[in-house]
C-alpha cells in the first residue's frame, strides 16, 4: 500500500520559545502553539516526521540525514547566550535513501550523510524537541539548497511525495521556517521583542489567514511577493517544498495555533490536514510519465563536471520553444543574455491574448495579456538559469504598435520592474517573427 | 607596555579541500592528492608568517555568521570536532585551540566604543566554525599560537554592500586599537575566497583535478584584476571597487573579512605578495600576504 502525507506543518526555528519562553509573551505563545500542534500530531496516525529547515543549507544538491542516532550538544551561532541545545534523535536512514534516490531521478546531486558530529541546525532541533519529544516517531531531514529556485524546490517536494508513497509510511511534513525574516540588528531586550515592521506584520497575518483556510497552494503562489515585501525566510521557498509535496492544491483543513514575534521575525505554528489522499495515484502516475520523458534531458550526476558546468547554453523546458537556431539564454562574461522572447506558451499553438483568422493573420489581440505572458516567460527562463527577475539589468522592448499599446504595456511593466530599476529601451517595429505584439530582450546577472 | 602591532595580514581562504588534500592527522577523511597549487601557496605563506613569530592570530570567518553585531570568543580553550555540513566527506577535524581572551574582550570593548554592537561568546559547548579552523590550520598547523575568532556580521547581506563595508571598517579600526594597546604582535587572517560562484555537483573522486577550473571566465577576470591591485599596492582602490566585485563575481569577500583586515592594517599602500591562486570547485582562491615588516620588499 502507498504511503501518505497525513499532515503538513509550518513552524519557526529560532531557539527563544524553547530556551527562554518566559522572556516574552510571544515566545510563550509560540511555545504553547508548538505544544498544541504536538498534541494533534501525536493524535494523528503519522509514522514518520520529515523536516525541511531553512537553516540547513546545502550547495551541492541535497543532503539527507542518514545517521540513525545523531547526538550532539549544539549552540546557536547568534543566540549562544540563551543556552545549549543537547539532542539525541531517532532517524530513519532507509527513508533517507529512498528520498535521495527520488531526488537523483530529478537529476540532482544527492548525499546521504552518516557522520558522528554532523551538525544539525537550530531550527530542526527546536522543532524536533517540541513536536517529537522522546523520539516517539522516527525523523528524516533534508537540506535546503541555497541556490534552488521555485521549480527545483517544487521538484524536491514532489520527490518527497514519491518517496513517501514508496515507503508505505504515513508522514507528517514539517517546514521549519520563519515568516518575515527581518531580524533586529541592534540588541533588543526580550521583553521588547516585536515584529520588525508593520508591513511585515501585515504580510505575516495574510499568510496566516491563508494557512488557516487551508490554502497552501495560494500561499505558495504569493510566496515571491511575500519574500520581497517582508523579507521571507530564504525567500519563503520552503512553502514551495510543502506545496510540491502535496500536489499544489488548496485541499486542506488549516489551523493556526499561534503567531508572534521572535527577535523581529514572524513566527507561526500552523498545520494543514489533507482532505483527500495525498499523494494520489493520478499524481504518482503523472510523475512517472514526466520523469521518464525528462530522463534524457535530466542532468546526470554521473556525467563529468565539465560537461555540466561548462554549459553556457540554457534551454528552459517550460518556456516557449525558440523559432530558430538559438537558445533561450546564454551565460557569458559574468552576465546572462536572454534571446528575445514573446508571450507564446510552451507546447501550445495558441498565443495568449491573440485571435487569428484561418490564414494565421491577427484579428485582434490584448496587449495586457501579452505583456503579462511575456514577462512570465522571461521569469521562467531566468529561473531555469538559476537567476530571477530581480537580477535583470537591462530590458529591450519591441512593440508593433507604440501609440495603441504603450500605455497599457508600460503600466504592467511597472508592476513587475518598478522596484528592480533595470534600464529599458522601448522600440516600435513593423512586425515580429510570430503573430505577437510584444517581445522582450533581457540581460541579467546570473 | 610596548605598543602592539599588526605585523601581517593574510587573505586566507578556507575551502575544506585544502585540509583534505593535505591529510593532516586531525582530519579523518583521507585523500590521494588535490589542490596542490593552493596548498603550496599556503606553505610559502606559513613559512613567512611563522618567521615573524606572532603572539596571536586573529581570524574573521564568514561561517560564524551573526545578525546582531560582531561576536568574539570569550573562553580560553575550545576542543571539539568540526564537521563541514556541505563537505562532510572531506572535513571532519578534531580541533584543540587556545583563545587570547584578553585581546578578544579588548576588541569587543573598542568596537562598542566605536558604536558597533559586540558580544562575547562564553558558552563552552559552542562549536568553532570550519572556516576559522581551516584558515588557522593552513597557517599554523601546530596550533601553538593563541587565537582570536571574530564572527562575520550579516549586514552586507542584510542591508547593503556599503553598510557592510562601513561596519567592517569600524571593526578594523577597533581591532587595530585593541592590538596596539595589548602589546601583542598580531597577524590577521581574512578567511575568504575571492570569486565564489561554484559548481553544484562534484566528481566521484573529489580530488580528481581534471574537473577543477574556474566557474566562468568573468569570475577569473575579476579575480585577476583584484590580485593585480593587491600586487601593485593599490589596496585603497581595491576597497573602493569591492562592492562591484561582490556583485559581479559573487565574491565571498562580501562577508567582510578582507575589508576588516585591510582597514585594521591602515589600508596598506605597499605591494602584497600573492603566494598563489587556484580554484576550488569553481571558486577563485588566493593566498595573499601583506607583510608590515618587509612592506613587500623581496
Amino acid at each position: 500500500m502507498n504511503g501518505q502525507i497525513v499532515k503538513a506543518l509550518v513552524v519557526p526555528g529560532l531557539p527563544q520559545p524553547w530556551l527562554s519562553p518566559n522572556a516574552n509573551p510571544d515566545y510563550k505563545k509560540i511555545r504553547n502553539a508548538y505544544e498544541a500542534a504536538a498534541k494533534d500530531l501525536a493524535a494523528s496516525d503519522a509514522e514518520l516526521i520529515l523536516y525541511f529547515s531553512t537553516q540547513w543549507l546545502s550547495v551541492l544538491g541535497y543532503t539527507f540525514q542518514g545517521d540513525p542516532a545523531p547526538e550532539w550538544t549544539h549552540v546557536d551561532h547568534n543566540f549562544h547566550d540563551l543556552g545549549s541545545l543537547p539532542y539525541k534523535f531517532r532517524v530513519d536512514p532507509k527513508f533517507a535513501e529512498i528520498y535521495a534516490s527520488e531526488m537523483k531521478r530529478e537529476g540532482q546531486n544527492v548525499r546521504v550523510v552518516n557522520y558522528p558530529g554532523f551538525p544539525i541546525d537550530t531550527g530542526t532541533i527546536v522543532a524536533q524537541n517540541f513536536l517529537n519529544p522522546g523520539n516517539r516517531l522516527p525523523a528524516s531531514m533534508v537540506s535546503c539548497n541555497m541556490y534552488a529556485e521555485k521549480q527545483e524546490t517544487i521538484a524536491l517536494g514532489r520527490a518527497a511525495a514519491r518517496a513517501i508513497a514508496k515507503s508505505g509510511k504515513k508522514v507528517a511534513l514539517v517546514l521549519v521556517s520563519s515568516l518575515s525574516h527581518r531580524f533586529f540588528v541592534k540588541d533588543v531586550k526580550a521583553a521588547d521583542d516585536h515584529i520588525s515592521s508593520a508591513k511585515d506584520d501585515e504580510w505575516n497575518q495574510k499568510i496566516c489567514e491563508l494557512l488557516a483556510e487551508g490554502r497552501l497552494e495560494d500561499t505558495a503562489q504569493v510566496a515571491r511577493d511575500f519574500a520581497r515585501e517582508a523579507n521571507g525566510d530564504m525567500g519563503f521557498k520552503g512553502i514551495w517544498w510543502l506545496s510540491g509535496a502535496t500536489e499544489e492544491t488548496n485541499l486542506f483543513t488549516g489551523k493556526v495555533y499561534g503567531y508572534g514575534a521572535i527577535y523581529g521575525t514572524g513566527a507561526t505554528v500552523a498545520s494543514l490536514s489533507p482532505t483527500s489522499v495525498i499523494p494520489s495515484e493520478e499524481f504518482l502516475a503523472k510523475q512517472e510519465i514526466a520523469l521518464s520523458e525528462n530522463s534524457e534531458r535530466a542532468i546526470s550526476t554521473e556525467k563529468s563536471n565539465q560537461a555540466v558546468d561548462k554549459n553556457k547554453i540554457i534551454q528552459a523546458n517550460a518556456a516557449p520553444e525558440p523559432v530558430g537556431a538559438y537558445p533561450h539564454a546564454r551565460r557569458e562574461g559574468g552576465l546572462l543574455f536572454l534571446s528575445g522572447v514573446g508571450p507564446r506558451t510552451a507546447g501550445k499553438k495558441e498565443i495568449p491574448g491573440v485571435t487569428l483568422n484561418a490564414e494565421g493573420k491577427i484579428l485582434s489581440y490584448d496587449i495586457a495579456t501579452q505583456t503579462h505572458a511575456v514577462i512570465q516567460n522571461v521569469k521562467t527562463i531566468l529561473e531555469a538559469a538559476g537567476s530571477s527577475l530581480d537580477k535583470v539589468i537591462d530590458v529591450q522592448v519591441f512593440l508593433t504598435n507604440m501609440e495603441k499599446d504603450f500605455p497599457t504595456y508600460n503600466k504592467i511593466y511597472a508592476e513587475y520592474f518598478g522596484k528592480i530599476q533595470a534600464t529599458r529601451t522601448t522600440i516600435e517595429i513593423n512586425r515580429l517573427p510570430t503573430p505577437i505584439a510584444i517581445e522582450l530582450k533581457v540581460i541579467a546577472r546570473p | 607596555m610596548k605598543k602592539g602591532k599588526i605585523i601581517a595580514g593574510v587573505l586566507a581562504p578556507h575551502p575544506p579541500h585544502l585540509v583534505y588534500g593535505e591529510n593532516p592527522p586531525q582530519n579523518e577523511p583521507r585523500s590521494e592528492c588535490g589542490w596542490e597549487e593552493l596548498r603550496w601557496a599556503y606553505e610559502r605563506c606559513r613559512k613567512s608568517i611563522l618567521a615573524l613569530k606572532p603572539d596571536v592570530l586573529l581570524v574573521h570567518s564568514p561561517h560564524w555568521m551573526t545578525v546582531v553585531g560582531h561576536h568574539v570568543l570569550g573562553l580560553p580553550h575550545f576542543k571539539g570536532l568540526s564537521v563541514d555540513p556541505i563537505f562532510p566527506h572531506l572535513f571532519r577535524y578534531k580541533y584543540d585551540l587556545k583563545v587570547d581572551v584578553d585581546l578578544s574582550l579588548a576588541i569587543a570593548e573598542k568596537g562598542k566604543a566605536r558604536g558597533l554592537i559586540t558580544k562575547v561568546m562564553k558558552n563552552p559547548d559552542f562549536r568553532i566554525d570550519y572556516g576559522t579552523i581551516i584558515s588557522l590550520h593552513m597557517i599554523n598547523p601546530k596550533w601553538d599560537i593563541p587565537i582570536v575568532s571574530i564572527s562575520s556580521n550579516n549586514s552586507p547581506y542584510y542591508f547593503s554592500n556599503e553598510v557592510g563595508q562601513e561596519q567592517m571598517m569600524l571593526l578594523g579600526e577597533a581591532t587595530r586599537e585593541a592590538v596596539e594597546a595589548s602589546g601583542r604582535r598580531a597577524v590577521l587572517l581574512a578567511s575568504n575566497s575571492l570569486s565564489h560562484r561554484h559548481f553544484t555537483t562534484e566528481p566521484e573522486i573529489p580530488e580528481d583535478m581534471s574537473h577543477e577550473h574556474i566557474y566562468h571566465h568573468g569570475q577569473y577576470l575579476w579575480d585577476m584584476h583584484v590580485l593585480r591591485l593587491m600586487r601593485e599596492g593599490r589596496a585603497k582602490e581595491l576597497m573602493a571597487e569591492m562592492p562591484e566585485f561582490f556583485d559581479m563575481a559573487s565574491a565571498e569577500v562580501k562577508a567582510g573579512a578582507l575589508t576588516w583586515m585591510l582597514q585594521a592594517m591602515g589600508v596598506p599602500n605597499y605591494p602584497a605578495t600573492v603566494h598563489g591562486y587556484g580554484t576550488v570547485i569553481g571558486t577563485g582562491n588566493a593566498v595573499v600576504e601583506w607583510n608590515a615588516e618587509t612592506r613587500g620588499a623581496q
